[in-house]
Order: C-alpha cells, then structure tokens, then sequence
C-alpha cells in the first residue's frame, strides 16, 4: 500500500478512536450539570452523589479524550501536508477558536473538580460546571466547521489552473452551507448517546437486581432528557438529508443506492446491491419517502447517482452504515419514548426488564451510530479531500513510514482503550453509591 | 507592527508560556518517580500533587495553541515540517498520549500505580528533548527540498553536536525550572522539608543549564553562523539572561524569597527565548521559509488576531480565577481545602 492509503487508515483509525471519547467529553458534563442542578434544587443527595460519581468516571475519559485530540490535530499537518498548505489558512481561524473553547473548558474542569467543598453556598459550584459545558460543546461546534467547510467550501476563491485559492473570508468559510445542519447533528447526537451510555450504567444495576432509588433516579433522569435529545437528533438527521439533496447529491444517492433521477423517488432500507447491474435485492422499498426526505414532499426529484460522473461516486458499502445509524436512532427514541410512557402513565411496569435491558443495549448501540454515521459522513465525500477542490490522493504526504505510524498507534489505542476500560472498573466496582450515600450526612428524600 | 510580526510574537509568547508551564510539569513527573524510587515520596508528593491536579490539562493546551497558530499564521510550515517531521511529530505525540493518560490513570484512578508513575516520569523527559528537535531543524540543514519534494535528513539529525546540545539544555532547564518553582510552592504551603529537598534539586540544576546554554552558544556559532551573528547584535539580552539566573540562584541559596528568585528564574528563560526568536527572524525554517513568504493571507491574519484578544479576554480572567482558588490559596496550598 502506498503513503495515501496508510494515511487514511492512520487518520480514520485515530478520529474513530478519537470521536468516542470526544462524544463522551461533550456529552456527560450536560448529564452532571443536570444532576448536580437538579439536586441542589430539590435538597436530594442521590443527585448530587450521581454528579460526582459521573464527574469521577469523566475526567478518566477526558484525558484519553484530550491525547487522542492533540494527536488528530497534528496528524492534520503530518499527514496531510498538502491539504494544510492549500485550506490551512481557511480553516485556522476555527481551529484556533476552538482551541480556545478547549482551553476554557480545561481551566474550569480543573476548578469543578476541585471545589466540592470550597464554596459555602453550592450553587457556585454548580455555575462552574456552565463554562465546561460550553467550552466541551463550541469546541464540537467549531471543530464541526472545519469538517463542513470540507464538504460544502465556501468563502474562498479556488482557481483549479493554478491550484491556490484567494479571496478567503473567514466568516463565510465557517459558516458554510453545511455547517448548521452537520453542527445541530453532532452536538445533539453526542448528548444523546451520553444519555444512553449513563442509563445504560444505571439500568444494568437495576437489573442486577440492586434496587436503590439512586438508579432509578439516575435512569429517570437520563431517560426523559435522552427521550427529547432523541427527538431533536431525529429532527437534525432530517434536515441534514435535505440538506444533502440540495449540495451533496452523490452522497445521499450512494447512501440510498439511487441510481436514476426522479421525483416519487422510493426510500431502500438495506438488501444488497449487485454491483454489476446496480440492481438491488432484498431490500424493503419505501414509496415516495427519499422524496420527502428530500423535499418534504413526495414529488420532490432526487438526482441519482448516474448523472454524477463515476470517477465522483463514493463507494457505495455507505448505504448500510447509513441505514444502521437511522436505524439505532429510531431504536433510541423508541426505547427511550416507552420507558418515558411506563413511567408518566404509570401502566405496567416502569422497570419492566425488558425495558431495562433494551436501555443498556442502546448505550453501545449508540456509540456505533455515533461510528456509522461519522463513516458514512467522511466516506460519503470520496474522492473528494475538498469537495470539488482537493482530492485525497493529491493530499496526502509523500514521507515513508506512514506504516509504521500506523502501527505504533494502534497498540496505543489498544492499550488506552485495555487500561481506561480497567481503571474505571476498579474505580467502581469497590465504591458503590450504595456504600457512598450511607456515608453521608444528609436527610434522603424517599422517591 | 506589521501582521506577520505579530502573528510570531503571539505564538512565541505561547511557546514561552508552554516552556514554562510544561517545564513545572515535565519536571514534576520526573520528580515525583525519582522520590518515589529514593523512598522520599511522603516529603514531596503531596506537593507536587496539590499543584498539577487542577493544572494538568491546561498544559496541554499551550502546546496545541501554539502548533494551531503556526499553521494559522503560516501555513506553509504546516507543509515543510509536516512532511519532514513524521517520525519525531509522531514519536513525540505518542510519549504526550502516555504521559497525559497516564497522569489521568495514576491520580484519579483508584490507587497508585508503579508503572503509571514510571511511564508519566520518564516521559516527562523524553517530550522535551523530542520537541526541542523541531528548533534544531528550524536551523537549516536537516531539510532539503528536491524536485521529489521534502526530505528530511534523520541521520544528520543524530550525528550533530548542535542537536545534541539542544536536548542536553532541554532536558536540563526542564529540571530546573521544575524545581525552582517547586520550592517556591513548597515554601508557600510552609513545607520546610520538601522545600529544602526541592531546593537543593534547583541548585543542583543549575549548573548545568549554564554549562548547557553555552553549549549551545557554540553548536549554532558553528551550526548556523549567520544565526550567531545577529545573536551577537543582541548580545545584551543574554547577557541579562545570565544576570537573572545569577540572581535567582543567589536568592535560592540564601533562601530567601522564594516567589521573587522564580520570577527571575522565568526572566532568565525569557531573555534567552526572545533573544534566540529575534535573533532567528526572519527565517520560520532556514533557507526555506521566512515569516514574509509563509504568511498568505492578511484577511485571515486579522481574523486570527481579533480571535486571539477575544480568546484572552475570556482567559486572563480564567486563569487568574484558577491561580486564585488553587496557587494563590494558602489554605488550598497547605491542604486544608475546606
């Protein structure tokens, strides 16, 4: 395999390693900001003990979240020289913001983890968990611009004789055409899989048949905010799929396997392809609905994939990732919405084991939609680096030795990923929130 | 001031914060082993703890500031030593993905670990020596461009005087730094032991640096003349350098203000690095690339600007709150956080 090809696994494998911990990085500090509110407002110590014991496991994730980042963010230098040297004056100014966004959110986590104690009124506290969350969540924000600017540019002039661009505005560069949509669907779906991933936490205690209220309130909790953040993710999702027919064709019609343009266009949920005759098998055919995923309406005309020269196709396995990520976040908002129901209804069981045990498959679930979705995104765009611009061939760097990068980094990730996964296990596994709330002080209201 | 001019002065003075800052650090860890080996660990660990645990990741932002900024201003040494710097870029993030993780697994995590505290140590030394490795190249003479395109040249690397000499002062200065702000916070927290203990480490090293700093005076006169000539014009400068590390030293040996002589400890450093920056300018990689010539766009080099004092607005009143709750807190210092 030649340079270009190493550097792409490098930097796939690294930003798929990478999203995992940034997800959690953006999402959990919502998730004990929530908690620790809630529970200075109620008086309720089962909350307060849930901040902490998620604010614990967090800042293990952080630091793995925090080395892969810098490890992404140089990457971009060394193993795409070429495409620094034509967009790196384009997409600095996000970048550098970010970093900012990063660096307050790095002194006040430094401060929210030690200052438990410091304040006497907690509400203090609790204000310094804001600026986390809002330094974790613009971070994601600004990160996201870069990576919309790659596949919708704006803001500069690209002259493809010459090879440079010019007439760079920095504002119109970050607020490109795909950049709302793409930053609404990151952020929202990044909160909802911490959601998961905590309820998950939660509903596997109860379902070990350890009963505290500490969990069920830890699962309410994470269940009603996930039930929303389902919602709005599926609401995201659908403004990124019109936004696609409008400024990404090739990628929603490889996504959909959609050769031919046409309005009443039918939706494909999986089957498989014969990649000689285009022709596909099996699949459950959906009338009219990639039109009105498109459109918002039925007679709405998608364009296919054979008015797209095929030297611009994406390769077209994109479809089953992105039928899994549409999938789990039906599968979401379905679980999520019946414990929600259960409870506010109060018919049948609200710990229905069922229930529970479809929670905690959600939390992993969740993650991979997270993988799929993100696959799908990057993929989508081939052989694009710049959509229109750059692409990756010529943007890769000539070094040699990208193999042995790869190498090298790949039993760093094993190894984070072994010893993390062990730390937290000893962490908790000792320090039950049982045994913690009998240590404390305070009086528990019963609920 | 022209853009480019300050557009380097900005990211230097983070390089400088991250010298510093990553100096007390990188130290720190290799302190902390070596006590934990010479069974000294209860005098001075508390200490050292007390300091990095809020602190830890903002060190590493100062790093990423600054190479996000170099690309920025000057995206054409994203390409240079992007493409040359594969191997030591990547050897050196690999030993800060341990070192930071590590740190995380170590404090936070459920008990010591030997051989987390061994790996956050020795990796503490070995990052300063690989990140020094990116000034020797901005000497010249270790990248060359051909018509094939960028080729760095390891061997030459390995095999100069020059090179060497850097690591040696990186390694040296990291010590000392470390160890004279180490005392300092010792000496606030009124912990007679560990500040003595730290504080015969930072005479120790100093030595040393001075011996290193020459050193490397006399690879670049023979390295890079052109280099030592304009540092010659500005010979004042290190001349003061020395001056306050004269002063530092005097005021750690008679033991008497702590807090002052590591403010002269940070001069010293200061004189030095700007000295050395000025001295290298206009060149970013010599021959190759110069601040004029990489600097391509004055649209964004403003934007960059404004972004930066909007980011500094945000983050002087930041890291005073953190100095505030965590330096400059006495009762913090001495561990009665309550």
């Amino acid at each position: 395999m030649d340079s270009v090809m190493w550097s792409r696994l490098l930097t796939a494998e690294t930003l798929g390693f990478h999203i995992i911990w940034a997800t959690i990085g953006v999402g959990v500090p919502v998730f004990i900001s929530l908690a620790e509110g809630w529970g200075i407002y109620k008086k309720d110590p089962h909350y307060i003990l849930m901040a902490k014991r998620w604010t614990r496991g967090f800042v293990i994730t952080v630091a793995v979240g925090v080395v892969t980042g810098t490890c992404i963010g140089l990457m971009l230098s060394m193993l795409w020289p070429q495409f620094m040297k034509l967009v790196g004056n384009v997409i600095s100014l996000p970048l550098f913001l970010e970093t900012f966004a990063f660096f307050f959110e790095a002194i006040f986590l430094g401060i929210y983890l030690y200052t438990w104690d410091r304040f006497k009124n907690p509400v203090y506290h609790w204000l310094t968990s804001i600026p986390v969350i809002l330094g974790s969540t613009l971070s994601a924000v600004f990160i996201t611009t870069v990576n919309a600017f790659m596949n919708t540019p704006a803001g500069v002039k690209y002259n493809p004789v010459t090879g440079k661009i010019s007439d760079i505005d920095p504002i119109a560069a970050m607020f490109n055409p795909s950049t709302p949509s793409q930053v609404a669907h990151v952020v929202s779906s990044a909160y909802l899989t911490c959601g998961f991933l905590l309820g998950g936490i939660a509903a596997y205690h109860l379902l070990k048949n350890r009963n505290h209220d500490y969990y069920k309130k830890a699962l309410r909790l994470t269940m009603s905010v996930g039930f929303i953040l389902a919602i709005l993710t599926l609401v995201a999702g659908d403004i990124s799929g019109k936004f696609l027919a409008k400024h990404q064709p090739a990628k929603l019609a490889a996504a959909e396997w959609h050769f031919e343009t046409q309005t009443k266009a039918p939706l494909i949920f999986g089957g498989v392809l014969d990649e000689e005759t285009l022709e596909v098998k099996y699949g459950i055919r959906i009338p009219y609905a990639l039109s009105i995923l498109a459109h918002n309406t039925p007679h709405g005309k998608v364009i296919g994939l054979n008015d797209i020269p095929k030297d611009q196709w994406p390769p077209l396995y994109i479809h089953y990732l992105f039928d899994m990520m549409v999938a789990i976040g039906f599968y979401l908002i379905i679980v999520s919405g019946l414990f929600v129901w259960n409870w506010i209804r109060k018919r049948g069981n609200e710990w229905n084991k069922w229930i529970l045990r479809a929670i905690v498959l959600g939390a992993p679930l969740s993650f991979v939609a997270i993988e799929t979705g993100w696959i799908y995104a990057e993929v989508g765009r081939q052989p694009w680096i710049i959509t229109g611009m750059m692409r990756v061939k010529d943007a890769a760097t000539t070094a040699q030795h990208v193999d042995t990068m790869f190498v090298l980094f790949t039993t760093l990730y094993i190894a984070l990923t072994l010893i993390s996964i062990a730390v937290l296990i000893r962490l908790f596994r000792n320090k039950t929130p049982e045994n913690e709330l009998h240590h404390m002080q305070f009086p528990v209201r019963e609920g | 001031m022209s853009l480019e001019l300050i557009g380097i002065t900005v990211l230097w003075t983070f390089l400088f914060g991250y010298l510093i800052i990553a100096s007390i650090d990188f130290g720190a860890g290799f302190f902390s082993y070596y006590s934990m080996l010479t069974q000294k660990e209860h005098i001075i660990n508390q200490i050292i703890d007390r300091y990095l645990s809020p602190v830890w990741e903002v060190t590493n932002v100062f790093l990423v500031f600054f190479f996000v900024g170099l690309v920025g201003f000057f995206p054409d040494t994203a390409y240079y030593y992007g493409t040359a710097l594969l191997i030591p870029g990547g050897v050196a993030l690999l030993l800060l993905s341990i070192r930071g993780s590590f740190y995380a697994f170590a404090n936070y995590g459920a008990r010591k670990s030997r051989i987390y505290m061994f790996l956050y140590g020795l990796t503490g030394l070995f990052i300063p020596a690989s990140l020094s490795t990116v000034l020797t190249i901005s000497e010249g003479g270790f990248i060359e461009k051909t018509n094939q395109g960028i080729h760095f040249h390891a061997d030459r690397l390995f095999t100069s005087p020059y090179s060497w000499s850097v690591v040696f002062l990186a390694l040296v200065s990291v010590l000392y730094i470390s160890a004279s702000f180490l005392t300092y916070y010792a000496d606030k927290a009124q912990d007679t032991k560990a500040r003595e203990l730290l504080r015969t480490y930072a005479l120790w090293w100093s030595g040393p640096t001075i011996l290193a700093s020459l050193l490397v005076f006399w690879g670049i006169s023979r390295h890079n003349p052109a280099h030592f000539h304009s540092m010659l014009n500005i010979s004042w400068m290190f001349v003061a350098s020395f001056l306050c590390f004269l002063v530092a030293v005097f005021l750690m040996w008679k033991k008497r203000a702590f807090g002052v002589a590591f403010i002269f400890v940070m001069f010293q450093f200061a004189f030095a690095f700007y000295g050395y920056g000025y001295a290298h300018l206009p060149y970013l990689l010599y021959p190759y690339v110069t601040i004029q010539s990489a600097l391509t766009n004055s649209t964004m080099g403003w934007a960059l600007v404004i972004a930066f004092i909007a980011g500094l607005l945000l983050l002087i009143p930041s890291l005073y709150l953190l100095m505030r709750l965590f330096l400059f807190n006495a009762k913090y210092v001495r561990g009665q956080s309550k």
